[in-house]
């Protein structure tokens, strides 16, 4: 079963990480790496993305003829996508952990890391029996 | 349609896996040379033709291949050292318990389903070893990235190797016990490629014919096996009706609602010939319950004319060999149309405190399809939506939601 595991951040949240030490961010980023590759190694991996920061992120609508109307304008709470990873895993729990090691990444300040990460799943075909 | 010199790279795999096996005990690197040797056999047949004797191209090419891998090979010393002990136990079985070429593929058969893998693993270094399909498309038929698809079936193999499983076929009691992971493993290929009939990827490796093609051999090698019969059985009986299970906007359609007259007969009449084969031979399992269940709905001519007497005692039988809630949950459909919705849907509430069903979306859909029968419309219209909400199939959440919408539209017109 494919899960989709996003990690969501506030503008805020974004912003903060733009001050982290560099000590702080090469922790970060090599955790990123090195998780990528180990998702990959397990034989779960189906795709990961990281996302651009939010603050030229655009809602966008069709005009009445079609013509795009772009929206730029966010509250505060809003929650954006920071990034993504789908993973081929047998169970719900299977996702859950894979997700609870995304959420460990290193935080600023050199603190342990708790980002949340929403887990949801990817829609399938139509099976005919069940097999338990 | 797979070409002839698919078919016939498929068809020797397991053979020739088998026979480098045995030649230099090790299996993952013996797999992993066939491996080449059906791609190399791939490229170059299309064009050169296919040799006089296939069989002993490929073993030639696959033997050469584990030479190579042998001598390049940085720890080459512990491998060859290690290739000798298998070599020299390997004699010591051989005369014990010859092996024959079926017993081979049997050994695979087990070895791809060992108990100490993930299903997902079983399922992928099934299809590989036993198939004889490439990564590449055992990856694109489950929409997974090579790479991650070679890695899975490498570490399959790596906890083969370190579970200690010798390239034997399992003693008869330990086959017995083991048989039904293989068999779940087959269902569950089955069951992926049924699943994706769905219309959204039709170039995709047609994986429910492939579960068939597996299953036959599994058969083959056990004859006396009623349940592998059952299970091809069961196949058969249920990919007789996939042409007419897919409606127009790619909604589920339910088997009372199918055009019968495009199930497919041929499967219908195999299936049917299995059981009545295998059915009398006394001790019968869940797979040729679930089969003679199937049996019972491909053969009415319309659903009204389904003899659904027959399947509730068909499902009390089912009840008594298998503890699942699922076949509780279907034997109250069966009921409610030989009793009437009413006693099934008291059933069907008791089932809702079942840990085992959680939050399980057919749950909601038997419910709703109870109350539809007793005439409750709009409350039948509530549990086809919470059902909706539950599922994770596309077609299956089109069909729910087509049906609520369709008992809402009534109950406000009329």
């Amino acid at each position: 079963m494919k899960y989709i595991l996003m990690m969501l951040g506030t503008k805020a949240g974004f912003e903060s990480y733009l001050q982290w030490s560099k000590e702080d961010l090469e922790r970060n980023i090599t955790f990123m790496r090195d998780l990528a590759a180990a998702l990959r190694n397990e034989g779960v991996l189906v795709s990961t993305e990281g996302l651009a920061f939010p603050n030229e992120a655009k809602v966008v609508r069709a005009g009445p003829d079609g013509v795009p109307i772009t929206d730029g304008v966010f509250p505060e709470s809003k929650e954006f996508l920071a990034g993504y990873w789908i993973v081929d895993v047998d169970s719900d729990e299977d996702a859950y952990r894979i997700a609870a090691r995304i959420s460990a990444a290193p935080a600023g300040g050199g603190l342990k890391g708790s980002m949340p990460i929403e887990v949801r799943r990817i829609m399938s075909g139509a099976e005919e029996f069940s097999s338990e | 349609m797979i070409s002839t010199i698919d078919a016939t790279l498929r068809e020797l795999t397991p053979l020739i896996i088998g026979t480098v096996t045995r030649r230099y005990g090790d299996f993952s690197g013996a797999e992993d040379a066939v491996q080449e040797a059906l791609i190399a056999a791939a490229t170059q047949w299309p064009h050169s033709g296919v040799p006089d004797n296939p069989r002993v191209w490929l073993t030639q090419v696959a033997l050469r291949r584990m030479v190579d891998r042998i001598r390049s090979d940085s720890a080459r010393r512990a491998r060859e050292a290690h290739a000798a002990d298998a070599w020299v136990r390997d004699r010591t079985t051989d005369d014990a318990e010859p092996q024959s070429e079926e017993d081979d593929t049997l050994t695979l058969f087990f070895m791809c389903c060992h108990p100490a893998l993930t299903t997902a693993s079983s399922i992928a270094l099934t299809l590989r070893a036993v198939g004889g399909l490439t990564t590449g498309e055992i990856a694109a038929a489950f929409f997974v990235p090579e790479a991650t698809m070679a890695q899975r079936i490498s570490r399959a193999k790596q906890t083969i190797r370190s579970s200690g499983a010798q390239f034997a076929l399992p003693k008869a009691d330990e086959r017995t016990s083991r048989l039904p992971a293989v068999l779940h493993v087959l269902c569950l290929i089955f069951n992926e490629g049924y699943a994706s009939s769905a219309g959204q990827s039709l170039q995709r490796l047609d994986l429910s014919s492939e579960a068939i093609r597996l299953a036959r051999m599994l058969r083959a090698l056990q004859p006396d096996d009623g349940e592998a019969a059952g299970l091809l059985a069961l196949m058969l009986l249920t990919d007789a009706r996939r042409p007419a299970r897919i409606g127009s906007i790619g909604e589920l359609i339910p088997l009372g609602e199918q055009d019968r007259s495009l199930w497919i007969e041929a499967e219908i009449s195999e299936g049917i010939a299995l059981l009545s084969n295998v059915l009398p031979a006394g001790k019968v399992g869940p797979y040729q319950l679930q089969a003679a269940i199937a049996a019972v709905h491909d053969e009415a001519r319309s659903a009204e004319k389904t003899d659904w007497a027959q399947i509730l005692a068909l499902y009390d039988l089912l009840q008594e060999v298998s503890d699942n809630p699922m076949i509780t949950l279907s034997r109250a459909v069966a009921d409610a149309m030989v009793h009437g919705p009413e006693r099934a849907l008291q059933r069907v509430e008791t089932l809702t405190s079942d840990p085992r069903l959680g939050k399980h979306h057919r749950v909601d859909a038997v419910r709703a399809h109870l109350l539809e029968l007793s005439g409750r419309t709009q409350a039948a219209a509530e549990h086809f939506r919470s059902a909706a909400k539950k599922t994770n199939s596309v077609p299956e959440r089109n069909y729910l939601l087509t049906k609520a919408a369709r008992l809402s539209d009534g109950t406000t017109c009329s």
